[in-house]
């Protein structure tokens, strides 16, 4: 640890825990989502492995003090390797009553209830439907209940100073993020050098929230109100230099990295669209790395000017979710029929038409694979947590590239809003991608193909005497000129298929974590990786035979896939749809797999992974 | 190619960019006329032909860049614009041409043209106006006339047109002109005018569709009646028309009005054509002119310079480079707050 440590009251008791959770709930506007995001850094930095779920309306600002309105971010931070966001909170801090109220349920019985009790007035508590107070009625007997005057304590600290009520009201979470800081004996100097720059053109807002914060952090140290703090160790990580970051963080640095490895340059067009348009608010900054990025008027100029991009030899890539996937589709099949390369970020959120945008989901996988006319075959990676993000990016231009060919790249709001640490990589440890224009007229042909891989070749406008015609109608094998031959046509579909199936030959086995043969295997994708992991070790701890096996690679699958699936008695495989990845592997190994679909917007808790699995492991017969 | 030899630039003619497919349009169609001025005008640009793109989507006009032996896009449905501002974005020492036709650029990529025109991408777009859809064999098109009758419209349309020319107008594309298939000098001119223009020029080409809409437009281009009938707007020059060159157009309030030269009206009083004015107006007013209230407009409408598409993006990321030197990807890892793990 770097950081200096502010000293704590000698009196108190330090008590050592390996994990803790803690849940920041307010209203949208009340900064909860920047609480918890500074918290994170800092705990990051601090060395503790960290996991995140940021969890926010889609409304900007819904009405103050409404249910709708209420904005969550957990945190879970741990001496040791940690997977997921936790289960449940440990400590819930709930600026409001509609805070308070939608996030309760979560809670176990004895957790920590930190409160404003200025904002339990009348008033917010009819408008969540509260007759009495929770803080007086009895009602939070089962919880210990830290009731705090927030808002009265936070605009004593910062009297004085030339602002409205309203502006200061706006730093009351700075106010709970100090008091966070002092119990779980975090140092403030990150925070501070944040405000510090963060502000440097407003000295008074930069002077509120360092108030804010220090009369938070002095409040715990000097209220008789808490009897212990609490320390979470620094996690023994890999040896390695780490930063804290988010999928949307790594997916842009991925494709950068690309670019460079390359020696391409990006060009970057998306639709805003939510979760995706960080990757587009982050990539746009890049201008220095010879970034290109391109607001489009919708998904389908989106997805056009990339292809453009790309037919000039850029890297052209277009970030969307679900909805912008269904609009880019007519297009992503043209790029089929030209193989060109092109990468497509499918950050998936919940449900049909608009569904739920700011919540995750993993049900884009079918769409993915077959949302196109006629046979239309797209390899689809699928980064398993947010710093993987940055090592498909690079593969999925890994395989563009190499095999000619748009692949989907599959993330979803939980990896893309999610953090934790990453160490980064060594430039020169990052694996090779890239292939050279072609420039040879004599061995020009359009659909000529390389032998191993059936790509063909990439020749962009401007190479001398290969001037030549592409377009969406069906090519002539080798010549690429328009044919409505009847044969010709089955044969390059049988090409176009047998280009992707053969990217198997060139992606690593499925790994199993476990038992290389036993009772249950568990198969995941995307994003559920966590909570699998965690509960397959719970599983393994208690002498179970269970295994997990996790697909980065939907399409092709891994060579290995089926002959991994039969070693095992049952196979679970969880996802966050009613079934996608069930379907595909039940079609093409013939397995009686078996599903565990929950779409609530939200990832699994372990314990539903555990329980599901103990069920099926007790209908074994031995 | 006749290649110059030894360091001299090689001189190309028409014969150097007619491509090795058949062409395959029905016999007698507009799309011939506007295929061959096209390939006539290429070589004066002095542009090496490798670099020179042109992209197409659905319709009869999509298949034009087959015929033209440069660098081809045959794309789909209404969306060459966007192709076409991509690869102009990434690649802007191209020369990038967009074929496209009433339906595919008012119709299913009206949103395209609306958008690549007001970013002044430099890209030339020539939309082959035939009034119908064509490749589909005979439905209304959104520039069909009020009432048409066709296939998707048996008893008349009841959609009303757009004029194409207002619209690009309204989009603010930086060059906007008109020629007809059959005058065939005057659109190799506006074609070649189209290619020197820098930014974002639409081209409309009042093109006849022999099969489906035969004679859309001839009651004012055909031989005999055009020079009565269309008006060739010059850059500085009053408004006249007529075979005896003795009618004009003036302004009349805030309309246009067909006069008579003579004793009463002389050429002081008519309207003088500025293709460069910075504001619209003279060019929107124009767009709105058509037979036989009026003589067709033909020429170019506007051309006024401004800062393109590509120039913008490449002035950003220049200065990005400059102000920050050229990116360094380890450091750009290494970003933000770090922690080392011994």
């Amino acid at each position: 640890m770097t950081a200096t440590k502010e000293p704590a009251k000698p009196t108190l008791p330090v008590q050592e825990l390996d994990r803790v959770t803690i849940r920041f709930a307010g209203d949208s506007g009340d900064g909860m989502q920047l609480t918890g995001g500074q918290f994170t850094r800092t705990t990051a930095v601090y060395g503790n492995d960290v996991s995140t779920l940021p969890d926010f309306p889609a409304e900007i600002r819904a009405p103050a003090g409404s249910l709708p309105g209420v904005s969550g971010f957990q945190i879970s931070f741990a001496s040791s390797d940690i997977h997921t966001p936790g289960d449940e909170p440990d400590v819930l801090v709930a600026m409001n009553p509609a805070a308070l109220k939608a996030n309760l349920i979560d809670l176990p019985r004895g957790g920590a209830l930190i409160v404003n009790e200025d904002a339990f007035t009348a008033p917010n508590l009819k408008k969540v439907g509260y007759e009495s107070n929770p803080l007086t009625d009895g009602s939070l007997a089962p919880y210990t209940v830290f009731a705090i005057p927030i808002t009265a304590l936070n605009a004593r600290a910062l009297a004085g100073l030339d602002m409205t009520t309203k502006q200061v009201d706006l730093t009351k979470n700075f106010f709970a993020l100090g008091l966070m800081f002092w119990l779980y004996e975090r140092s403030m100097e990150p925070t501070l050098r944040w405000i510090e720059e963060k502000f440097s053109a407003r000295p008074v807002i930069a002077e509120a929230n360092r108030r804010a914060l220090k009369a938070g952090y002095a409040f715990g140290e000097t209220t008789e109100m808490f009897h212990h703090r609490y320390e979470v160790r620094p996690a023994t990580l890999p040896p390695g230099t780490y930063r804290n970051i988010t999928g949307n963080e790594a997916t842009a640095l991925g494709f950068v990295a690309a670019s460079r490895l390359a020696g391409r340059d990006i060009f970057y067009a998306s639709y805003p669209i939510t979760p995706a348009s960080d990757i587009l608010h982050q990539l746009s900054t890049y201008k220095h790395f010879g970034v290109r990025t391109f607001q489009a008027e919708d998904e389908i100029a989106a997805v056009g000017s990339a292809i453009g991009a790309s037919y000039g030899g850029a890297l052209g890539m277009t970030g969307t979710s679900g909805p912008g996937m269904a609009l880019k589709s007519e297009a992503l099949n043209l790029a089929v029929m030209v193989e060109l390369p092109l990468v497509v970020i499918d950050v998936q959120r919940a449900g049909p038409s608009t569904g739920m945008p700011t919540k995750t989901e993993q049900a884009d996988l079918l769409q993915a694979m077959f949302g196109r006319n006629s046979d239309s075959p797209i390899p689809i990676v699928a980064p398993a947590t947010p710093a993987e993000c940055f090592d498909y990016a690079i593969e999925a231009w890994r395989i563009a590239m190499r095999y000619m060919t748009p692949v989907v790249f599959l993330s979803d709001a939980f990896l893309a809003n999610g953090a934790e640490p990453w160490a980064v990589p060594d430039v020169a440890d990052l694996p090779t991608v890239g292939v050279p224009n072609h420039t040879d007229p004599a061995t020009f042909q359009p659909y000529a193909r390389d032998p191993e891989t059936l790509a063909r070749p990439w020749a962009v406008p401007g190479t001398p005497l290969l001037e030549h015609r592409i377009g969406g109608l069906e090519k002539q094998d080798i010549t690429g000129n328009v044919s409505y031959d009847p044969e010709n046509h089955h044969r390059m579909q049988m090409l176009r298929s047998a280009k992707v199936a053969g990217i198997v030959n060139d992606i690593p086995d499925l790994q199993v974590n476990g038992p290389a043969d036993g009772d249950l295997l568990i198969l995941g994708w995307g994003s559920t990786y966590g909570p699998i992991r965690s509960a397959v070790e719970r599983l393994q701890a208690d002498g179970k035979s269970v295994a997990h096996a996790h697909l980065r690679h939907l399409n092709p699958m891994p060579r290995n896939t089926g002959e991994v699936l039969s070693r095992y008695r049952r196979v679970l495989v969880p996802e966050v749809n009613l079934g996608q990845l069930l379907l595909l592997i039940r079609a093409k190994y013939l397995v009686p797999a078996e599903g565990l679909n929950l779409v609530r917007g939200k990832p699994f808790r372990i314990s539903e992974i555990e329980d599901r699995a103990n069920e099926m492991l007790t209908g074994i017969a031995r | 190619m006749s290649d110059g030899g030894d360091g001299e630039l090689p001189v190309l003619t028409r014969k150097d960019f007619v491509s090795d497919q058949e062409v395959r349009w029905c016999p007698g169609c507009g799309d011939y006329s506007i295929l061959a001025q096209t390939q006539k005008v290429m070589p004066d640009f002095g542009f090496p032909k490798e670099n020179i793109v042109f992209i197409s989507g659905i319709g009869c006009s999509g298949r034009l860049p087959y015929y033209m032996n440069t660098y081809g896009f045959h794309t789909i449905h209404g969306r060459a614009p966007t192709l076409a501002t991509g690869l102009k974005a990434a690649r802007p020492d191209l020369m990038v041409w967009v074929i496209t036709g009433d339906g595919d650029a008012l119709s299913i990529g009206g949103n395209h043209v609306l958008h690549s025109m007001r970013r002044n991408a430099d890209i030339k777009l020539v939309m082959f106006n035939n009034r119908i859809y064509g490749l589909t064999k005979g439905q209304a098109s959104p520039t069909s006339e009020l009432g048409k009758r066709t296939k998707s419209s048996p008893d008349g349309t009841v959609d009303r047109p757009v004029s194409p020319l207002s619209i690009a107008l309204a989009a603010e594309a930086t060059f906007v002109a008109r020629a007809v298939d059959t005058y065939t000098e005057h659109l190799q001119q506006t074609v070649e005018r189209a290619g020197w223009h820098k930014g974002s020029a639409f081209v409309e080409v009042l093109q006849n569709c022999n099969i489906f809409n035969d004679g859309a437009f001839r009651e004012f281009t055909d031989r005999e009646v055009r020079e009565d009938r269309m008006l060739v707007l010059e850059h500085g020059k009053p408004m006249i028309f007529g075979k005896d060159r003795d009618r004009g157009i003036r302004l009349n309030g805030l309309a246009p009005q067909v006069v008579t030269l003579g004793d009463r009206v002389a050429e002081e009083d008519l309207l003088v054509h500025d293709e460069e004015a910075e504001d619209p107006y003279l060019a929107f007013m124009l767009s709105r002119m058509w037979w036989p209230d009026f003589p067709v407009p033909v020429g170019v409408f506007r051309k006024v310079l401004h800062p393109t598409h590509d120039e913008l993006l490449t002035g950003q990321i220049q200065a990005a480079v400059s102000q920050r030197g050229p990116g360094d990807l380890q450091k750009l890892l290494r970003g933000g707050e770090t922690w080392v793990v011994p």
